[in-house]
């Protein structure tokens, strides 16, 4: 609103009002009004050292998490600043870095296997013994199917084609290792991850 | 820390109570932002929302880097974006982190007519009390940034707080700590205008003559100050005021008002106030301006 | 990178070139404002658009999208003119000496040896004159006209200012300028650095942009010192784990490769592997290759890889093309050649480039497996979303499974930054719901597929049926096994020459010099070998003590190879053994051995008369500004247009780009034309979001909340473009509709005369998550890689733009 000259009379008024409450002795000791900061949140919340998830700079960053790691307590991520002692972030962190707590809280995390049927308009949800059972069974008939193991030369080439993978370039080198096995004990040719794109 | 008993505070608003005074030895505390190292990520307004719980809507893309548009009731921080042509043709980008400038002499603390709605703490933090607030909005009148906001839900006033619950436990504030570039800084206020010299030398060096420190005299200085280039032209910064000082309104409401008020009211005054308040926040016209300047020479003539 | 993230605030010039530090890399570019403030350095910053590393550069210029090399070759030209390149360096660690053989030659954009049909080039003219023993002529003198810097300076001869400010479109008073900073770089006590990305890897021409500045890197003496280096910021939290662990088609882990069907026999692959010095002396690390496939075979055969299956060679799949990359995926997908891809932590429909084309490809498969803690656009290819993702659910016959996985905070592991080092990492709290990790639902597939094997029988299953899998819980083995496994241990006693036992059976090695080729040893990964040794966990050490501050820590996690920081570390001493800059020594020899912050590149006591190379890896023990035959498209770098360009190949017409790339049929007709596309187009990202997560992210969907492109002030006046206006952006390959930033920060470019209107297109938004929905960059893209790594060409390419009349809905 604008405030007109009549506006500016009500602000005297209100003035008044405010003023006297202070001056007449409704001092502020005697009122539930008692000036606080909000509380330090992080007091009892336990810290974990982490890596940033994002880029290859690979911060150090704290994740504080409720809960003391008591048997009845499940850990839940409250807030994530960057590790001070980093050599490299020294307890600094990018707007992604900043904003972890969100990917971690992400309404769109996934937290049930879900399956697609041919055709289907949406997705089911489905227990892993279904997914993983369906996934090998679909792998190893294609792979029976496809597989090469001579060229047309005659030399052993071992080679599966037919099925590919991206592998995942936010995955922790130990994932990567178990992955690579997996993946080339089958032959798998296709096989990639993100050092392109 | 910051109720009576702490006396860890230097003022409190609408209170004509002399605050504790004899812990006199506090540090003052100051951010010092050096636009001239920022990089504008917005990694400190991603801290700010992270740290405070605060998640304002989604907007839209508006024709700017600035998101979201403008600073709200759950935006206390926001990188503000100037394509900037120099003199020589060159251009300069000028990112500016905006919000409370915690100055030393608040001229929200001065207008807020709610007593203990805000409070400056020794260490020259200035910090709403939300409990205290009537949502009057006189704090935007008395800020001469343009910083408080109004939330229409609970008609309470909000703004950056400096992070005072982790200055309180020795913490620097959450903006400060993510900065990547050092480009915001926290220390005691002396520590910081120093620091501040040897930019502004270091800036000179490489030929930008008119490196400054902001820290403006009309508000007693500030306890966020500004590294700029161009120190001689604050405004190019997306509006930085030239000389920013409190509304003479809110002088007039100091000098005059309060007297009268102590002269002896009715409580039929306090009705009418809470009345008001539902009303909403206002804007100050610049003949309210002017009539506050008259009325106030006025009073200092008589 | 070559050196570290902190070791930048040493360099006196840092060249942001090919990326965008600022943006990408925040908390890295804090040691560029370092460098700044403590070091005085000066920024320079090259780059189509005023970014946010312009914002706080002392020198800025604009590019052409694409035109790097000319503009590089234009540097080095003006280096080897002005004699401004640091003599002694280049004479001792480079090849700048060596004699190439009469044959090589270069005549209108193509080098010797090529083959227009098959667009490849027969590369044995690309190499030294041998002399009687098998090594490489040298004339320290440089008279011989066919030494490489005398080959080199004519290369470059074409590549005047004049030259490249008509390709490139940089003003030439702000090359001039830039040319004289990389200069002054050259005196022995001066260093600069390199920091660059995917602006220089997504071209075409990629890897011989960053070629282009390895070589301005190398004739100022710049590698290997304090400040200096290439430096590679990369993307992913693991990107470079994933390629050290080696999942790339043709890689194995440590950098090993997998054979091509050419190398029939295993004494056959290992007669190209382990170089001989091609120098007298040279340590060419390579010599020990059978060491590490051997171990590696170990690692993951165990008892049923032997001296007499030749170490269960025939086990490893053999590539019949050099690459089964993204681009070839999808082209087999394409062509119904494929049944199955499963997509771990990868958003395929987001990333790849002709985003048309890699939706149709995923219908055209039987299943598809994604594997990710967010609900991502490639899971649900098959739905329809309006015009961002229009489908037919019903004429899709694709199975899907979307499986739920952990993320960074719920699980234990190491990542590999940039620098090379290897950090652990620790769990902080459960995975939501009966979300999993990684390693459990990779080794669920792995045993359910080995019991069907078993059960069943069918093709070829024994590497699958012998694959060494020792853990403790089968089933979800924990991440410290596999990074002892990867590290390696002793098999048996291992004992030195008199015979006194060094390592025991069963312990873990301390590096892998102790890596034998005879089965004695197991390393699923010898460059980290040393990374968790019998005194524990390596990559979890915590120390960040810096001596002299010079940015080492080098007892902060691990760093491969060795714990080394700064590769190439030798270079930072001249030949004598004295650093070249005495006030950032990074190692020195002290009359009896090498000493310093950092871990020599090889063995202390290698005495500096000894003239052993810094560049080990290489056979010739030095650094190649003659690249031999590495590389698809010439020993030199040439500048070639991108594969949509506005503008001839002003340096030979009949050639315009890259004659080695490979290109698909449909993907050539799906080129587009200046006449109809007129605009240069690049793509990037921006500061608030990494990819295609953090639009799930809802702060960061906040920070940045809808798709947008930018356009220059003319360029919108000219097409009545507003700010903040609707435009609909095409390519040959799609349009997307979203609104446009008018900007100051992109100018038209003055390109042979013509002025060149560069548009630029952010690349984050998808249709799942907390963001607006959007159509995604990759709607635009071309699909033609790089000749020698198939990475996309997202860089440079046409468009048209047009203003629209709003949400395309």
């Amino acid at each position: 609103m604008q405030l007109s000259r009549r506006g500016f009379i009500k602000l005297t008024g209100a003035g008044l009002a405010a003023s006297s409450l202070g001056a007449l002795g409704f001092g502020p000791a005697g009122e539930a009004m008692a000036a606080a900061v909000r509380p330090f949140k992080l007091v009892a919340a336990t810290e974990t050292r982490n890596t940033c998830t994002y880029c290859s700079v690979a911060c150090g960053i704290l994740i504080y998490s409720m809960g003391d790691r008591a048997k009845n307590a499940r850990s839940n991520i409250i807030h994530i600043e960057g590790d001070p002692d980093h050599p490299v972030n020294r307890g600094t962190l990018c707007p992604k870095g900043a904003g972890l707590l969100d990917v971690v809280h992400a309404p769109t995390r996934l937290k049930t296997p879900r399956y697609r049927a041919p055709g289907a308009s949406e997705f089911k949800e489905v227990s892993w013994e279904f997914a993983l059972g369906r996934i090998a069974r679909l792998m190893k008939d294609d792979r029976d199917k496809n597989f090469i193991d001579k060229n047309k030369a005659g030399t052993t080439v071992n080679r599966w084609t037919t099925t590919g993978m991206l592998a995942a370039s936010a995955s922790s080198s130990e994932t990567a290792y178990l992955t690579w096995k997996v993946a080339r004990s089958l032959g798998m040719v296709v096989f990639d991850n993100q050092a392109r794109v | 820390m910051a109720d009576l008993q702490t006396q860890n505070y230097i003022r409190r608003s609408a209170t004509t109570l002399t605050p504790p005074s004899v812990r006199n030895h506090e540090q003052e505390v100051a951010k010092l932002i050096d636009v001239t190292r920022c990089i504008g990520c917005k990694a400190c307004q991603s801290a700010c929302m992270e740290w405070n719980n605060l998640r304002p809507e989604v907007g839209h893309f508006e024709g700017a880097y600035e998101n979201p548009g403008d600073l709200a009731p759950s935006v206390w921080t926001l990188m503000r974006f100037e394509e900037y042509e120099n003199d020589v043709g060159n251009l300069e980008w000028l990112i500016r982190k905006d919000g409370c400038m915690h100055c030393e002499d608040p001229g929200c603390l001065k207008a807020c007519p709610a007593p203990g709605a805000i409070v400056q703490y020794a260490n020259g933090i200035v910090d709403f009390m939300s409990d205290a607030c009537i949502g009057c909005g006189y704090c935007l009148k008395g800020c001469p940034f343009d910083i408080p906001r109004i939330n229409p839900v609970d008609h309470k006033s909000y703004k950056c707080t400096l992070c005072s619950d982790r200055v309180g436990v020795g913490l620097e504030p959450a903006c400060v700590k993510a900065c990547p570039t050092g480009a915001i800084m926290f220390g005691s206020k002396s520590d910081m205008k120093d620091w501040a010299g040897e930019r502004i030398e270091d800036l000179k060096s490489r030929g930008f003559e008119n490196a400054g420190l902001y820290d403006p005299p009309g508000v007693g200085g500030t306890h966020v100050m500004y590294v700029l280039h161009h120190a001689d032209k604050p405004g190019i910064y997306s509006g930085l005021p030239e000389n920013p000082t409190i509304s003479k309104l809110v002088q007039f409401w100091k000098g005059l008002i309060k007297p009268i008020a102590i002269a002896g009211i009715a409580f039929a005054a306090v009705t009418a106030f809470v009345h008001w308040i539902t009303v909403g926040p206002n804007d100050v016209e610049q003949n309210d301006e002017d009539e506050a300047d008259r009325l106030l020479k006025k009073a200092e003539g008589s | 990178m070559t050196n570290t993230w902190q070791d930048i605030k040493n360099a006196n010039l840092v060249v942001v070139m090919g990326g965008n530090a600022a943006e990408a890399h925040p908390c890295g570019f804090k040691w560029v404002i370092e460098a700044k403030i403590e070091n005085s350095a000066k920024l320079v910053v090259i780059d189509p658009r005023f970014t946010r590393t312009a914002s706080v550069a002392d020198k800025y210029a604009p590019i052409r999208p694409g035109t790097d090399i000319a503009f590089l070759s234009g540097v080095i030209r003006y280096l080897l003119a002005n004699d401004r390149i640091q003599h002694e360096y280049v004479r001792a660690y480079t090849n700048a000496g060596m004699i190439v053989k009469e044959e090589f030659g270069f005549v209108d954009g193509l080098f010797s040896g090529y083959n227009e049909d098959t667009h490849s080039y027969d590369k044995s003219s690309w190499e030294y004159e041998f002399d009687e023993q098998g090594f490489a002529k040298v004339d320290e003198t440089w008279q011989h006209p066919r030494c490489v810097i005398n080959l080199l300076r004519k290369h470059v001869d074409r590549y005047t200012p004049e030259m490249v400010t008509r390709i490139c479109g940089t003003p030439i008073e702000k090359y001039m300028e830039i040319c004289e900073l990389f200069a002054s770089t050259s005196a022995p006590d001066k260093a600069m650095t390199s920091l660059f990305a995917l602006g220089w890897t997504q071209h075409s021409v990629g890897a011989q942009n960053i070629r282009s500045m390895a070589m301005i890197q190398l004739l100022l003496g710049n590698i290997g010192v304090a400040g200096g280096g290439m430096n590679a910021l990369r993307g992913h939290s693991n990107i470079q784990g994933l390629t050290d662990v080696g999942l790339l088609s043709n890689a194995m882990p440590g950098y090993l490769t997998l054979p091509y069907d050419r190398e029939d026999t295993f004494e056959t692959y290992m007669s190209t592997k382990q170089f001989k010095p091609l120098r007298p002396g040279q340590i060419s690390y390579w010599q020990n290759y059978r060491k590490f496939m051997v171990s590696f075979q170990k690692a993951i055969y165990g008892d049923a890889a032997t001296a007499e299956n030749n170490w269960a060679y025939d086990w490893l799949p053999k590539l019949d093309v050099p690459l089964y990359d993204i681009i070839r995926a999808f082209e087999m997908m394409d062509k119904g050649e494929m049944t199955g891809y499963i997509c771990q932590g990868f958003n395929p429909l987001q990333a790849f480039p002709d985003r048309g084309k890699i939706r149709r490809s995923l219908g055209k498969l039987k299943y598809l497996i994604t594997m990710d803690p967010l609900d991502t656009e490639t899971s649900r290819f098959w739905e329809d979303f309006g015009p961002q993702n229009p489908s037919k659910p019903e004429d899709i016959q694709t199975e899907v499974f979307q499986l739920p996985t952990t993320c960074f905070a719920e699980e234990n592991g190491s990542l590999v930054n940039s620098a090379r080092w290897l950090q652990w990492h620790w769990k902080a709290a459960e995975a939501p719901g009966m979300a999993k990790s990684d390693i459990w639902i990779m080794s669920g597939i792995f045993h359910r597929m080995r019991e069907m094997y078993r059960k069943e029988g069918g093709a070829f299953p024994d590497p699958l049926l012998h694959l060494s899998w020792n853990y403790t819980d089968p089933h979800d083995p924990d991440p410290e096994e596999l990074s002892k496994d990867m590290n390696g241990r002793a098999l048996v006693d291992l004992k030195d020459a008199s015979g006194a036992v060094t390592v025991h059976a069963g312990k873990l090695l301390d590096g892998f010099a102790q890596l034998r080729d005879d089965g004695t040893t197991a390393s699923g990964c010898w460059i980290f070998t040393g990374s968790f040794t019998e005194k524990g966990n390596q990559m979890a050490r915590r120390d960040a003590s810096d001596p002299r501050e010079q940015g080492i820590a080098p007892n902060w996690a691990w760093a491969w190879p060795a714990n080394r920081r700064i590769l190439y570390n030798r270079a930072s001493a001249d030949p004598a053994g004295k650093a070249w800059n005495p006030g950032k020594p990074v190692i020195e020899w002290n009359g009896t051995q090498w000493t310093g912050i950092d871990v020599p590149d090889y063995t202390p006591t290698t005495k500096p008369s000894d003239s052993v190379g810094p560049f080990i890896m290489n056979a010739e023990g030095l650094g190649r500004l003659f690249a031999r035959d590495q590389m698809a498209e010439g020993p030199f770098p040439e500048h070639y247009e991108p594969f949509e360009s506005p503008s001839e190949n002003i340096l030979h017409p009949k050639v315009k780009s890259n004659p080695a790339a490979r290109v698909f049929a449909d993907d050539r007709a799906a080129m587009g034309k200046v006449a109809d596309f007129p605009y240069v187009a690049t793509t990037y990202r921006l500061t608030e979001h990494f990819h295609f997560w953090t639009k799930h992210a809802l702060i960061n969907a906040i920070l940045q909340p809808e798709e947008f492109i930018e356009i220059g002030e003319v360029l919108a006046k000219q097409k009545g473009i507003v700010q903040g206006g609707w435009v609909k952006v095409s390519s040959k390959r799609g349009w997307v509709t979203c609104k446009a930033y008018v900007t100051k920060r992109i100018k038209p470019l003055i390109v042979d005369g013509k002025p060149t209107h560069v548009i630029g297109v952010p690349l984050h938004w998808g249709f799942t998550g907390q963001a607006r929905k959007g159509f995604g960059a990759n709607t635009l893209t071309p699909s033609v890689g790089d000749a020698n790594t198939q990475t996309p060409e997202f860089k440079a390419f046409l468009v048209n733009i047009e203003r629209a009349t709003g949400p395309a809905v």
